[in-house]
C-alpha cells in the first residue's frame, strides 16, 4: 500500500514556494473539482488581490468523441482580464498532461496571458504530452488500476485518496 | 370429383354445430352423401369451417398496381382462409362503369383464388355528384354500392342515391363522418391527438353522419349497411336503429376491435387508419357490440400501402392496414377475450357477413358453396412483414404472437392454399 | 413497449425529437450543460471546439429564418460546419421524399439533422432511418414539439425563478396548434411545476389539453391571478379571422396581455413569448418592451440551449 503524503502539509509547502512569487499581475485559475478546492485554499492564503478564476475544461476536452458529455459540467467564470496576467494554473494531479492541455487552449480563448505556470498538489507521472509542472507538492507513485484524487471534508480539509479506477 | 375431409373439428357457424365430423364436397358443393372419394384430406387436429368473407378487402385493381395485384392479394386471400371478399369502388378508375366491372371479375376468376365480389360506385367517380347506372353495374356482379372512404358531402345526392337504391332493393354499403367535421382530421380528436399534434376528427363527426343516414333510411326504407364503425355513440344508434326495425346492418373493423388511439405509440403510421382509431372507451364498446350482435359483423378492411405510402410523417402517410392474413387469428383473439365459442366466435367472419352480403357461402349445409377453411386454432406464430403474402407489409400487428393459422384453404372442392 | 425512440440502450440522449417522456435528469443535465455555454457565450471568444469536424445540416422542410439562424449560431459557436437547406423550395418541390432527401444528406457524411417540418412527427420518423452516428434534433412539427424552444423556456424561468417547486405558470393563446406551449407543458410538468395554467378560448383549445397535466382557463383575468410566469403564445396570421377567431382585435380585447392585466399577476412576474411577437394581437408594446418582459434574455438563451442539445446528443 502506498504511503500518501499529508495533504494539509503539502499545502502549506506550495504556499511557502509560490509566495515569493506573487506580484500585482498574479492571477490564479483552478480546474474543477479538486483544483477548485486546493485554488480556493492557496488563493486565499496567498492573498492573490484578483479574483480567483474556476475553469471546467469538458468544451475542450480531447476524448470527446470517445466519451461524450458524460457529466454536466460547470460554468467557467473567469471574473479578470487574461491579457497581461501571470497565471497560476492550479490543478489537483498532474498525470497525463491532457486536462492541461485543455485548460491552456481555453485560457487562450479568453485571451493572452504573459505566463502561465502550473501549480499541483501530486504528480503522478505517466504524461502523454510535453507538459510539466512548475510548482509540485509532491512526486506520488499510484499503483496499477487505481487513481488519486483529492478529497474535501465537511470541514473544508484537504486529502489525497487512492481509488479504483473503475469506480470512476 | 368428390372431396372428403376427415377426423376435422367440424364448426358450422350458421347451424351452431361443434363437432367431430366428415365434410364431403361433390362437384364444388357441400353434400351429405359419403361414398368414395377422389381425394381425402385428413384434417386430424384441424378446425373445419366455411371459409371466411370479408366484407372489405382492397386489391388495388384496376390503376393501384404499384401498392398491390390482384394476383398478390388473392393470395393473401386464400392464405388468411378467405374465400369471398367484397372489393369497395375506390379503384383508379373507381368502379363506376359495367366494363370495369366485368373486367374485374374475370380476371378474379381466371386466378382461380377466392371468389370476389365487387361493390359499385354509388356515384360516377365517387365524386358524390352523379348517381352511377346501379342497374347495369348490378347486372355485371355488383352487390352493393358504396362511396368507400370518400364522402358524400350533399346530403341531396345521398338522399337521392337512397331512393333510387329503394326503387330497385340494392343494398347501399356506406361509412358515416361528417365531410366538414373530418375535414383535415386524421386521428381521434382526444387526448392522445392533443399530446401529438396531430389533427383529430371528433367522435361526433360519425354520430352526426350516422344520424342523416338513419333519417333517410326512415324516408326512403333503402337497405343500408353501415361500414367501419369506430364510436361507442354510433354503436348505440345503430341497437336503436335495428330495435326501431330499420332496414340497417353494420360492421367494424377488426383492428377498432383491438386497437385504440394509444396504439399510435410514436406516431406509427401503420396506425393511421380511416375511420381513426379511437379512445380505449369505444373499442371496448366496438368490441362489446361485435359480441352481443349490435354490430353484426367483422371485416379485415384489407388496404394493402406501398412502403413510399407510409414513410411518411403520419398525417401525410396513406390510410389503411393489410389484414385479409391476419383477419382469422385477430377475429379468434377477439372471440378468446370475450370468452365466446369457437362457433360464435367464426360466425363474424362466415355466416354474417354471408348474410348481408346475400350469398349461401358461409354455411355447411348441403347445396351451399364447397368454400372452406382447415385451421389450427393452437398453433402460434410471430406476425412479420416477410411471411406476408400480400404486397402491403402495412400492419400495426407486426411482432405480434398470434394463435390460429390456416392450413388449408378450399373453394368450390378445389384446394387452393395450403400452408 | 417501445423504447423511447430518443434515448439510446444506455437510455442516453441520442436524439432530441420532445420533452415529454424525457426522465428528469436529462432536462436538469441540459439546462446545467447550457448553464455552461451561458458563459462561453459572454466570453470575447465565444466559440469552443467540441464539434469540430461535425457537420450540422440545418433541414428545414418549414421555412423559419429566425430559428435557423440560432440553431446555425450555436453549430458554428461548437465549431461544428453548417449547412443550411431549406428543402421547402427545393428538392421538395422535385418530388424528392423526405426520406431519400435524408439519405442523400447523410451520403455527405452528416453528424447532426436539425429537423423543421410542418408535419407533427416528421422527426421521429427520420430518426427512425438514421444511421446509428446521426442524431436529430426537432427544430419543431406541426402542433407537436418545439423541444429547443420548451428547453430554453425552462432555462429563462429557472433563471429569474430559480425553482419549480412552486411556480404557477400562465400560457396564453393559441394552445391548439402550439408546439411551443405543448413542449413546455411537459417540461414544466416534469421538473415539478405545481401549476400550469393554459388561457384561451375553447375554439384554441385542443380536446382533452387537461390530460397534459394543465388547468383550463377562459377569462384571462382569472387565469393570470397570482402567476409567476406568463408566457405568450403567438397567433398565425391565418388563425386570425375565419371560424376560429373573428378578429385580432377581438382577440386582443380578451387575451392580449397588457399592463392592466400584468398587475393581476405576481409584482415580480416574468413575461415570455416564443416569437416572432405581433405586438396589439397577443401582446402589448408596453409590456413587451416593459420591465417584467425577458423576451430578449429568452433569445439569447436559447443560443446557449442549443449548444448543450447539440454537444450532448452528439456525444451520445
Amino acid at each position: 500500500m502506498t504511503k500518501l503524503p499529508d495533504t494539509e502539509k503539502l499545502c502549506q509547502d506550495l504556499v511557502r514556494e509560490l509566495k515569493p512569487r506573487i506580484g500585482p499581475k498574479t492571477a490564479m485559475v483552478g480546474l474543477y473539482t479538486g483544483g477548485v478546492w486546493l485554488a480556493e485554499r492557496l488563493h486565499k492564503e496567498l492573498r492573490i488581490e484578483k479574483p480567483l478564476g474556476l475553469m471546467d475544461i469538458a468544451f475542450y476536452r480531447d476524448d470527446y468523441a470517445a466519451r461524450g458529455l458524460k457529466h454536466d459540467p460547470k460554468r467557467t467564470t473567469i471574473p479578470f482580464d487574461v491579457n497581461g496576467a501571470e497565471l497560476l494554473l492550479v490543478d489537483d494531479v498532474l498525470y497525463s498532461g491532457r486536462t492541461v492541455r485543455a485548460a491552456m487552449n481555453e485560457l487562450f480563448d479568453y485571451g493572452r496571458p504573459a505566463s502561465i505556470s502550473l501549480v499541483v498538489l501530486a504528480d503522478r507521472g505517466g504524461r502523454q504530452l510535453p507538459i510539466c509542472a512548475q510548482h509540485v507538492g509532491a512526486k506520488v507513485e499510484v499503483p496499477e488500476g487505481m487513481r488519486l484524487r483529492l478529497k474535501r471534508d465537511d470541514a473544508g480539509k484537504l486529502a489525497l485518496a487512492l481509488e479504483s479506477d473503475r469506480a470512476a | 370429383m368428390r372431396l372428403h375431409i376427415k377426423n376435422g373439428r367440424v364448426i358450422d357457424p350458421a347451424s351452431g354445430k361443434d363437432g367431430a365430423g366428415d365434410v364431403f364436397i361433390v362437384d364444388g358443393k357441400i353434400s351429405n352423401e359419403g361414398g368414395k372419394a377422389d381425394k381425402v384430406i385428413d384434417a386430424k387436429g384441424l378446425v373445419v369451417a366455411p371459409g371466411l368473407i370479408d366484407l372489405s378487402a382492397r386489391l388495388r385493381e384496376p390503376g393501384l398496381e404499384y401498392k398491390a395485384t390482384l394476383a398478390s392479394e388473392m393470395d393473401a386471400a386464400v392464405a388468411g382462409g378467405v374465400t369471398s371478399l367484397a372489393c369497395p369502388p375506390d379503384t383508379d378508375p373507381p368502379l363506376d362503369e359495367p366494363g370495369l366491372v366485368d373486367m374485374l371479375r374475370r380476371r378474379a376468376k381466371s386466378l382461380e383464388r377466392a371468389r370476389v365480389y365487387p361493390v359499385g360506385a354509388l356515384t360516377v367517380k365517387l365524386q358524390g355528384e352523379a348517381l352511377t347506372e346501379m342497374g347495369l353495374l348490378a347486372d355485371a356482379g355488383c352487390v352493393a354500392f358504396s362511396q368507400a372512404n370518400v364522402p358524400l358531402a350533399d346530403t341531396q345526392v345521398l338522399w337521392r342515391a337512397l331512393q333510387y337504391a329503394a326503387t330497385f332493393g340494392f343494398s347501399v354499403w356506406l361509412r358515416v363522418e361528417d365531410a366538414w367535421l373530418a375535414k383535415n382530421g386524421v386521428s381521434h380528436d382526444g387526448d392522445v391527438a392533443t399530446r401529438l399534434g396531430l389533427p383529430g376528427i371528433p367522435a361526433f363527426a360519425e354520430t352526426i353522419a350516422l344520424a342523416t343516414l338513419l333519417e333517410l333510411v326512415r324516408a326512403t326504407r333503402a337497405r343500408v349497411h353501415v361500414c367501419r364503425l369506430s364510436s361507442a355513440g354510433a354503436v348505440e344508434m345503430m341497437r336503436a336503429a335495428k330495435k326501431e326495425g330499420l332496414p340497417v346492418s353494420c360492421d367494424v373493423g377488426i383492428h377498432h376491435v383491438h386497437l385504440c388511439d394509444r396504439d399510435l405509440g410514436y406516431f406509427d403510421p401503420n396506425c393511421r387508419l380511416e375511420p381513426p382509431l379511437r379512445s380505449p372507451r369505444d373499442r371496448d364498446a366496438l368490441s362489446q357490440a361485435l359480441a352481443d350482435g349490435a354490430i353484426d359483423c367483422v371485416c379485415s378492411d384489407h388496404t394493402p400501402v406501398d412502403e413510399d405510402g407510409k414513410h411518411l410523417p403520419f398525417a401525410e402517410a396513406e390510410a389503411g392496414a393489410t389484414g385479409l392474413e391476419l383477419l382469422l387469428p385477430l377475429t379468434l383473439k377477439w372471440g378468446a377475450t370475450r370468452k365466446l365459442s369457437l362457433a360464435q366466435t367464426l360466425s363474424r367472419i362466415t355466416a354474417e357477413p354471408a348474410r348481408i352480403l346475400g350469398t349461401s357461402s358461409g354455411r355447411l349445409a348441403a347445396g351451399a358453396p364447397g368454400d372452406l377453411v382447415l385451421f389450427d386454432p393452437q398453433a402460434s406464430f410471430r406476425v412479420s412483414a416477410e411471411a406476408l403474402k400480400s404486397q402491403g407489409k402495412n400492419t400495426p400487428f407486426i411482432g405480434y404472437e398470434l394463435q390460429g393459422k390456416v392450413r388449408a384453404t378450399i373453394v368450390a372442392g378445389n384446394v387452393v392454399y395450403e400452408g | 413497449m417501445q423504447r423511447n425512440p430518443q434515448l439510446n440502450e444506455n437510455g442516453e440522449l441520442q436524439h432530441l425529437l420532445s420533452i415529454e417522456g424525457l426522465p428528469r435528469e436529462i432536462l436538469v443535465q441540459i439546462l446545467d450543460t447550457a448553464e455552461s455555454f451561458a458563459g462561453v457565450t459572454e466570453r470575447e471568444v465565444k466559440k469552443v471546439p467540441l464539434l469540430r469536424g461535425k457537420s450540422v445540416f440545418n433541414l428545414f422542410f418549414e421555412p423559419s429564418t429566425r430559428t435557423r439562424t440560432t440553431f446555425e449560431i450555436a453549430a458554428k459557436r461548437l465549431s461544428a460546419d453548417v449547412i443550411n437547406l431549406n428543402i421547402a423550395v427545393s428538392s421538395a418541390t422535385k418530388g424528392e421524399s423526405l426520406l431519400d432527401t435524408v439519405a442523400n444528406l447523410s451520403a455527405m457524411h452528416a453528424d447532426i439533422f436539425v429537423v423543421r417540418h410542418a408535419s407533427s412527427g416528421a422527426p421521429f420518423l427520420i430518426a427512425r432511418h438514421v444511421k446509428p452516428h446521426e442524431h436529430v434534433v426537432n427544430a419543431g412539427d406541426g402542433r407537436h414539439a418545439h423541444p429547443t424552444q420548451g428547453l430554453l423556456d425552462l432555462f429563462t424561468i429557472r433563471h429569474y425563478k430559480k425553482d419549480f417547486s412552486k411556480l404557477t405558470v400562465a400560457i396564453v393563446g393559441d394552445v391548439l396548434h402550439s408546439r411551443v406551449a405543448r413542449s413546455l407543458i411537459h417540461g414544466l410538468t416534469t421538473l415539478g411545476a405545481p401549476e400550469v395554467r393554459v388561457i384561451g378560448p375553447y375554439t384554441l383549445m385542443p380536446a382533452g389539453v387537461e390530460a397534459l397535466g394543465v388547468r383550463v382557463f377562459h377569462d384571462m383575468k382569472a387565469g393570470l391571478k397570482d402567476a409567476d410566469v406568463v408566457v405568450m403564445l403567438r397567433l398565425q396570421n391565418e388563425r386570425m379571422r375565419g371560424a376560429l377567431l373573428p378578429s385580432a382585435q377581438e382577440f386582443f380585447k380578451h387575451y392580449g396581455l397588457t399592463s392592466d392585466k400584468l398587475a393581476l399577476a405576481r409584482k415580480d412576474a416574468i413575461v415570455m413569448h416564443p416569437g416572432p411577437m405581433n405586438r396589439g394581437v397577443e401582446i402589448d408594446s408596453s409590456v413587451a418592451d416593459g420591465p417584467h418582459s425577458v423576451i430578449l434574455p429568452q433569445v439569447t438563451f436559447g443560443i446557449a440551449v442549443r449548444m448543450a442539445v447539440m454537444s450532448i446528443v452528439a456525444g451520445n
